[in-house]
């Protein structure tokens, strides 16, 4: 064993690692003898909460992953579903967390790239991107320069390896002024025939790093993303990555080359905890050993260790294993894309993991019991606090000055800066662009199929109640993407929250779950694939610590089989605009009631699932039928907000009729009700006659024509109007 | 028309370009490599596309303009061969001297991807012959260094003589050089695009190649590609 230990490994050192006394325990009775300094990181880094889920793992089992569309569900890279004529989406969304508050720019940028090689690693080639991001408040000084490194981030990597950024979401709220969420997703198109798995075979097969070389940065990243913030985050600014999306950009030709070829076993992008995740991942998914030789690793540092070598989060690298006799017609294939491609080792039957490095054994550990008896734990949980009940509501507004408040408010303005930074166009396949339609719509190429893609959730629904959020994050994903005539197909979860050690925080988690859970099954809308950021806090000087509002960011996925058949929001002059779905005039929760009344009180609005689902079927058939020509779900800010906001998107404006409700205007008008769409139609009536056969609740609000919003009071505001509005909130925060 | 496309590493819009053409021309283009020495035998055009040669690491273009290719794609210019070169293919044109002025960061310093109008200022060339000139189309743009610049005498000249091909206005063909809204990279005289002083080398910023489809939002961009059809097999 090596000598060259920069420290005694003890019970100390292991807690720096980040390894409890238990775990540490674990370790020794594993090992049967003391771990090299080596051995130490490795198992401090998989059985890390980012590598090994030891808090969630239990509650993860409980949500529904399989239909009869889905081909690998969780487990693998990224979750695959069947799409039809023999073609599979393959798709994923990851968390950047950590890093993007460290280093806004890399953070987000390295996120970029990593879902995307979770995705191009199964074969698919990447067709678009989406990202959820949180920020906190806007009046925060901090929050400009993480929005602006963030968006540039994004855009810096998404652009230059030429996969068109489509859709997501922003928000902002308090809660993340020091812990941000980048959310990043991809989504990829591979034959069903070509997928590839992880799991290494073949005894003696080649292992073979492809990529960038492997240097200092990111060492212990999936550590530092397994902990709290404290004073001193900045600070770690080493253990973030560097990224280089040029670099990508040819591993994901070369990659899918050799894909087209017979000569890889398994395949598995280096991630979090690099080389040792993916070696011991691959391997032990295999029920192989492995023996790697450091020394022939390419390396862009000298004098570099094992322990850094193999903690290393460098980016843009692949581990490999060929065929026999194939090292040389892929190496070609590197040469030709001008990349590094080592051949590091092989696989064994010994069942253990071998690391050697300047002739000798660094580590030598089993890999059976690295996984297995990796830690699981069970949290206490403790019930969240109830958000205040709401008090009795006066208006003091008035319904035109709402409106105009909220279309320009934070959450709800456009967000044309942000997504004008990002390319959605290159691959000639854009359907419909960011804020044209519920879901971004990409086609795919040489098929008239297309794909609705989205990302969503609610914190503040979340925060009031944990497992109403969860369900509701899923059925607004169902419902963006049955907006746009798409049958919904699986999700993908980005589950953020705070501290699991906080009981309170472990109670959220496990509501969202539940909520998640039971919205997945009432919609058929499996999870296939999804990532899991905890501690995601930010601690005080006075030694307090905030967590995040709960956010399971949810990423949907569906399926048009003709895009063509496809609606967005824009109407046509001389429709009946129509309301479908129940109206209650809930605004517990709402953002009519934060932005006017400064309350953030009641319960969020109840969701039906039966009638969630009755409904979403009701829409898609008259979309797919032609009856329905433009659609929008109501979500934030109401019935209101979406007739503006599809007024905004097209050239016909919308004159409104008198509700007759029967409830107070700003209720109707800007409750937050679930379930529900507005559509245009050529016959309102008629639309009505077969609402009332299907059960759905349907009304008509007025019809298109004019080129702004004539509110039920006659006083017209302009589309002009509406848009300066709209898109003045960026610009201000971020141009000035 | 046998057309060819120039892929160099980091090359992304090679496939958009490839389906422009190929719904034009109904023949797929062939892609060369830029490692190759030669054009492919009877090309009639050759299209620079979009992307990030190199990464743009030294500056956009810069390196592209000496890969090994390009003494072949010299070698058909100077014979009057027609080259379209699109964002980063206008940029490496420029770098390579095949077109005057340089590409600089956006005034906005920040990437541009939006829809943008342009107006055609000189009808009748291989790129320009299916619009007349006045005509304003719209075309996306997605690009971080559109900003158009050239000297004084070149500006003057490309005026002179007729060699700026497109400029940025507004939807109704209004022209302001100095408003970010209408001119959104702060291009000198809003040019978008140039052609060499044969009119047979056109160099643009924006992506007509992305909007020939009435699926993606429509088909302003595909007067470009059925006129050089036209111009280049007639």
């Amino acid at each position: 064993m090596s000598a060259r230990l920069s420290r005694p490994v003890d019970a100390e050192l292991a807690r720096e690692f980040g390894l409890t006394a238990e775990e540490y325990g674990n370790v020794l009775s594993i090992m049967g003898r003391t771990p090299t300094f080596t051995e130490l990181g490795i198992f401090s880094v998989m059985w890390s909460e980012h590598c090994s889920y030891k808090s969630s793992r239990a509650h993860l089992k409980t949500l529904p992953t399989t239909a009869p569309w889905v081909i690998h569900g969780p487990g693998e890279n990224a979750g695959v579903v069947d799409i039809g004529h023999g073609l599979a989406a393959i798709f994923k969304m990851e968390s950047h967390n950590h890093p993007s508050f460290i280093e806004p720019y890399q953070g987000a940028a390295t996120g970029v790239g990593g879902i995307l090689r979770d995705v191009f690693t199964m074969g698919a080639r990447p067709i678009a991107n989406l990202n959820a991001l949180r920020f906190g408040d806007p009046n925060n000084p901090q929050t400009r320069r993480i929005v602006d490194g963030v968006v540039r981030g994004v855009g810096g990597y998404g652009n230059c390896v030429g996969v068109p950024t489509v859709g997501g979401e922003v928000n902002f709220h308090p809660a993340y002024d020091g812990n941000p969420l980048v959310n990043a997703m991809t989504v990829g198109v591979a034959r069903q025939d070509r997928i590839f798995l992880s799991a290494a075979a073949g005894i003696g097969n080649p292992v073979i790093y492809v990529g960038s070389k492997t240097g200092r940065d990111g060492i212990h990243g999936a550590t530092m993303s397994s902990s709290e913030f404290d004073e001193d985050a900045l600070a770690k600014r080493p253990t973030v990555q560097v990224g280089d999306p040029f670099v990508e950009k040819l591993l994901i030709e070369a990659c899918l080359e050799l894909m087209a070829t017979d000569a890889i076993v398994a395949i598995q992008d280096m991630g979090a905890a690099g080389l040792t995740s993916s070696s011991v991942e691959m391997a032990g998914k295999g029920g192989v050993g492995i023996d790697l030789d450091l020394d022939n690793v390419p390396q862009r540092e000298r004098g570099m260790t094992a322990y850094e070598m193999m903690l290393s989060e460098s980016q843009e690298r692949m581990l490999i294993v060929l065929r026999p006799d194939r090292t040389e017609q892929a190496r070609a294939i590197f040469d030709k894309w001008e990349l590094d491609f080592a051949v590091i080792g092989h696989l064994t039957d010994t069942g253990h993991i071998v690391i050697r490095h300047r002739g000798e054994v660094e580590a030598d550990i089993p890999l059976a019991p690295l996984a297995d008896q990796a830690p699981v734990y069970h949290r206490p949980t403790a019930p969240a606090q109830k958000p205040l009940p709401m008090e009795p509501i006066i208006d003091p507004v008035g319904t035109e000055q709402a409106l105009l408040r909220l279309i320009g408010c934070p959450d709800l303005a456009s967000r044309a800066w942000v997504y004008n930074q990002y390319d959605s166009t290159v691959g000639g396949q854009t359907v419909r662009r960011p804020g044209a339609a519920d879901a971004a719509i990409v086609k795919v190429e040489d098929t008239q199929i297309g794909l609705a893609l989205t990302t969503d959730c609610t914190p503040r629904y979340c925060r009031a109640d944990a497992r109403l959020g969860g369900a509701q994050a899923v059925a607004e994903a169902w419902r963006n993407i049955t907006a746009t005539g798409a049958r919904p197909l699986a999700v993908t979860d980005n589950l953020n929250f705070g501290s699991p050690e906080k009981p309170e925080v472990m109670g959220q988690f496990v509501d969202a779950i539940a909520g998640m859970g039971e919205a997945c099954r009432a919609l058929d809308f499996p999870v296939v694939s999804g990532n899991v950021s905890l501690y995601n806090e930010t601690r005080a000087p006075d030694g307090t610590s905030q967590s995040i509002l709960p956010t399971p960011a949810i990423g949907g996925l569906g399926v048009l089989e003709d895009v063509r058949k496809a609606v967005g929001l824009e109407m046509p002059e001389g429709c009946d605009v129509m309301l479908l779905g129940e109206t209650k005039g809930q605004l517990g929760q709402s953002i009519w009631l934060r932005e006017i009344l400064g309350a953030q009180d009641g319960a969020p609005p109840t969701l039906d699932l039966a009638a969630e689902r009755r409904n979403g079927d009701f829409v898609r058939g008259l979309i797919l039928d032609g009856t329905v020509i433009a659609c929008h779900d109501v979500a934030d800010g109401g019935v209101l907000v979406a007739v503006a906001e599809m007024v905004m998107a097209g050239q016909a404006g919308c004159v409104l009729d008198a509700p007759q409700s029967g409830m107070r205007p700003e209720a109707f008008w800007f409750g937050e009700d679930q379930s529900r769409y507005i559509v245009a139609v050529r016959d309102g009536a008629a639309l009505a006659t077969l609402a009332g056969k299907a059960g759905v609740p349907c009304r008509r609000l007025g019809h298109s024509a004019g080129g702004g919003l004539t509110l039920p009071n006659g006083s017209t505001i302009s589309k002009a109007r509406l848009c300066a509005v709209h898109s003045e909130f960026f610009p201000r925060l971020m141009d000035r | 028309m046998k057309a060819a496309i120039v892929v160099f590493p980091g090359t992304n819009r090679e496939r958009d370009m490839a389906i422009a053409l190929r719904g034009v021309t109904g023949q797929a283009p062939t892609m060369v490599w830029h490692r190759d020495t030669a054009l492919p035998a009877g090309v009639d055009l050759v299209v620079l596309p979009g992307g990030f040669s190199y990464g743009d690491y030294l500056r956009c273009g810069a390196m592209a303009a000496h890969a090994p290719i390009m003494a072949a794609i010299r070698e058909f210019a100077a014979k009057g061969g027609h080259i379209l070169g699109v964002c980063n293919g206008f940029q490496i044109l420029t770098e390579a001297q095949l077109l005057p002025g340089a590409l600089l960061r956006n005034a906005s310093l920040r990437f541009l991807s939006q829809d943008c109008f342009l107006r055609v200022e000189r009808d009748g060339t291989a790129f320009t012959r299916h619009w007349a000139k006045g005509d304003v189309f719209r075309t996306p743009m997605a690009h971080g260094d559109g900003n158009y610049i050239a000297g004084a005498e070149t500006i003057r000249m490309l005026e002179e003589t007729g060699r700026v091909a497109f400029r940025y206005v507004s939807e109704t063909g209004h022209l302001d050089a100095g408003d970010a809204r209408l001119n959104p990279n702060g291009s000198m005289n809003a040019i978008a695009g140039v052609f060499s002083e044969n009119l047979r080398i056109c160099g643009m910023m924006p992506h007509p190649e992305d909007l020939v489809d009435p699926l993606m939002g429509g088909v302003d961009g595909k007067p470009l590609f059925t006129g050089l059809v036209e111009a280049v097999v007639g």
